[in-house]
């Protein structure tokens, strides 16, 4: 096991002009399992293809542990890759892929069989180790590329993205058993996916990427509570966070947020954790709230009734655990321009749509008016100036 | 504006009936003409077939098929034109040949076919279309040059023209077969293979080459067809009796000069020389369509 830094990895292309990696620089702790995510083209996998020793690097470094490993060839890294496709021998058996890295390195036959069995059994493929990987199933062959990378106890994991080809429910199984083998093995892990629900549920901590910069690393629990620029807000969290054009008038416990034709109390402990606010009275700002912070008035009684808004149900999802509920706000959307960003849609009454998440004994139809009550101590501010969330 | 419909189970059947019988006709029709290209085509082969069957006397005697005297003395004397040199000497010439030919071609043109699809070189699409163009060059072009570079070093009158060059990539259609080939596999197998420590040699050997089967086979195919039927290269490179093989040995049985020409060996030589032929392609063509189970990359 060993850490792994990088320090202003850069990777550049048509002569410098185009950056897929810029400055990327990451302390990644021994034992760590560090989810990259972002939206297609961010440079995730190529910063870890510059891990792995597939890329050439451009400017910057990579130390794995104390070792400086710009130079290094890829079998030197002490490190074990998980590709997208798997990158299974097709011609060989689930035996012999598992025991490839073992071969090549001329470990004594024993020893390989030893290992593969080993491996095989937590992976839970003793019974296929014969079987070529076509005869697997998609979890199957994933376990078995799972296999190839455990057998030969590296230093450092890579995966990139490797449940991307499986379908929602193997997905869901997978990451959990990835997640738990990480923890059991308890070896550096960097795990590169678009999917904000895998980067929330299995890493220890996430990295954001966007154009090729990073744009914030912490727990999942911290960036999804805490973004730190209106894009990281915008891509965690499914449904979006709802981001509206406000105005904040006063300070401290005087503060009110106008948003459209509404206005709302930010309470004071609100301004307490982010005295960045008070150099925004009077101004415009943009205001973020996340779907589950909208509640039915009827079912939260304990929220202040100066913070209900009355909607029209625009859209209905029942998706049994939550009803979604789609509904107009007469302010101007806040959009965030990337890749696969969502754009707000204009409602059909000329205003923008918000979302909010109810629990299912909510009582409301689609058309129909409904009472809702923002919880505003979980209100997000982000300058529009700069997109950087104030606190 | 719904219409009223009926269920008419014997109208249905007469319709049924009617398209039945006209598309009996057609194919009935259709089968007609491929059955008659098919007999003109096959008619020459047919006749040459039962021609070697009949006395020499009457090969050109009577243009039927069945002969009026059945007999096996063309194949006995074809096999036996040269006295002590029968024609199983030239089989053996000719396939010695064919198996280095492919040899040479297997190894030597998917190393080649390698290094231009998955290796970085200097200049590699310079040379790669250098390569591409020799297959325009017409080999009268080629032969001049090397039949006196051959005649120099002393190879004339061996096998050693024939075969070395094989081993040497010189077919740049089976390299161009293998590039494209060896370009559609997904490059994480080999970059795998790279993380897991595996040099250039053991990347091709173990993951690329097996995986290249159907070109391997298609390669081994091609290339035994060809050289088998080569008389061009044969006819100039082989003088000796003792090294001289199947196309070349068979156009001895006819004189050129006007003399005396034995049809009915050449017929008779003509069939046995097809059976290595038909019987390689039979052999191989269950690979040649099978090819690798390919799945398992996803």
């Amino acid at each position: 096991m060993a850490s792994v830094t990088l320090q202003k990895l850069t990777k550049s292309y048509a002569g410098g002009h185009l950056r897929a990696v810029n400055e990327l620089s990451l302390d990644i702790e021994d034992g760590e399992f560090l989810v990259l995510v972002g939206p297609s083209g961010c440079g995730k996998s190529t910063a870890l293809r510059m891990i792995a020793g597939l890329e050439e690097i451009t400017d910057g470094g990579i130390w794995i542990g104390d070792n400086f490993v710009n130079d290094t060839h890829p079998k030197d890294r002490d490190i074990a890759m998980v590709f997208q496709n798997y990158a299974l021998y097709p011609h060989m058996s689930v035996f012999d892929n598992i025991a490839f890295p073992l071969q090549i390195a001329k470990l004594p036959k024993a020893e390989i069989s030893k290992r593969v069995v080993e491996a095989a059994r937590v992976l839970e493929l003793e019974q296929y180790l014969k079987r070529r990987p076509g005869q697997l199933s998609g979890g199957q062959r994933q376990r078995v590329a799972m296999g190839r990378a455990i057998v030969r106890q590296p230093a450092v994991y890579l995966m990139d993205e490797p449940l991307s080809n499986l379908d929602a429910k193997l997905r869901v199984q997978m990451r959990a058993e990835i997640a738990q083998l990480q923890h059991r093995l308890g070896t550096t892990t960097i795990y590169v996916t678009h999917d904000q629900v895998e980067a929330m549920t299995m890493g220890h901590r996430v990295a954001l990427m966007r154009d090729g910069i990073l744009q914030q690393v912490d727990t999942p629990q911290a960036i999804y509570n805490r973004p730190r620029n209106l894009f990281v807000a915008a891509f965690i969290g499914a449904p979006t966070m709802n981001l509206f054009h406000a105005t904040l008038t006063g300070s401290g416990d005087t503060a009110t947020l106008q948003l459209g034709s509404r206005t709302l109390t930010v309470p004071a402990a609100v301004t307490g954790q982010r005295p960045g606010l008070a150099r925004h009275a009077g101004q415009p700002v943009i205001v973020g709230f996340r779907p589950e912070d909208v509640a039915d008035a009827a079912l939260r009684p304990d929220l202040p009734a100066a913070n209900r808004l009355t909607a029209t149900a625009d859209l209905v999802e029942a998706l049994g655990s939550d009803v979604l509920v789609h509904f107009g706000v007469d302010a101007e959307a806040a959009t965030v321009h990337s890749s696969d960003s969502l754009q707000q849609i204009k409602a059909a009454s000329g205003t923008s749509t918000a979302i909010a998440r109810l629990t299912p004994r909510s009582d409301v139809r689609l058309g129909g008016t409904i009472e809702l009550v923002v919880d505003t101590e979980r209100l997000q501010f982000f300058d529009p100036a700069t997109g950087d969330a104030i606190y | 504006m719904a219409t009223a419909r009926t269920y008419d189970p014997e109208a249905l059947r007469a319709h049924r009936r009617r398209r039945d019988n006209s598309r009996r006709l057609r194919h009935f029709i259709l089968h007609l003409i491929l059955i008659g290209l098919l007999c003109v085509m096959l008619y020459p082969v047919i006749w040459m077939v039962f021609s070697s069957l009949r006395p020499e006397a009457e090969i050109f005697g009577d243009m039927g098929f069945i002969p009026t005297h059945w007999t096996l003395e063309n194949y006995v004397r074809g096999w036996t034109l040269f006295g002590n040199k029968t024609f199983g000497l030239f089989f053996i010439n000719s396939l010695v040949i064919c198996i280095f030919a492919i040899l040479g071609n297997l190894i030597a043109c998917s190393m080649a076919a390698y290094a231009f699809a998955r290796l970085n070189f200097k200049l590699k699409w310079f040379w790669f279309a250098i390569m591409l163009g020799t297959i325009m060059l017409p080999i009268h072009v080629q032969l001049i040059p090397q039949y006196i570079f051959f005649l120099q070093i002393g190879w004339v009158n061996t096998i050693l023209p024939l075969v070395v060059p094989k081993f040497l990539a010189h077919d740049a259609f089976f390299i161009f077969l293998m590039v494209q080939f060896m370009r559609s596999l997904p490059p994480e197998l080999e970059q795998a293979a790279v993380v897991d420590g595996a040099s250039y040699w053991q990347r091709y050997w173990r993951i690329i080459l097996p995986l290249t089967t159907p070109a391997l086979v298609t390669t081994a195919v091609f290339t035994f067809i060809n050289t088998y039927n080569d008389f061009f290269g044969q006819l100039i490179y082989l003088t000796d009796i003792d090294r001289m093989t199947v196309p070349v040995a068979l156009r001895t049985f006819l004189d050129p000069s006007g003399g005396q020409s034995s049809f009915g060996g050449l017929f008779a030589m003509v069939l046995v020389s097809i059976g290595p032929v038909l019987g390689f392609f039979l052999a191989s063509q269950r690979l040649l369509t099978k090819g690798i189970a390919t799945t398992g990359f996803k």
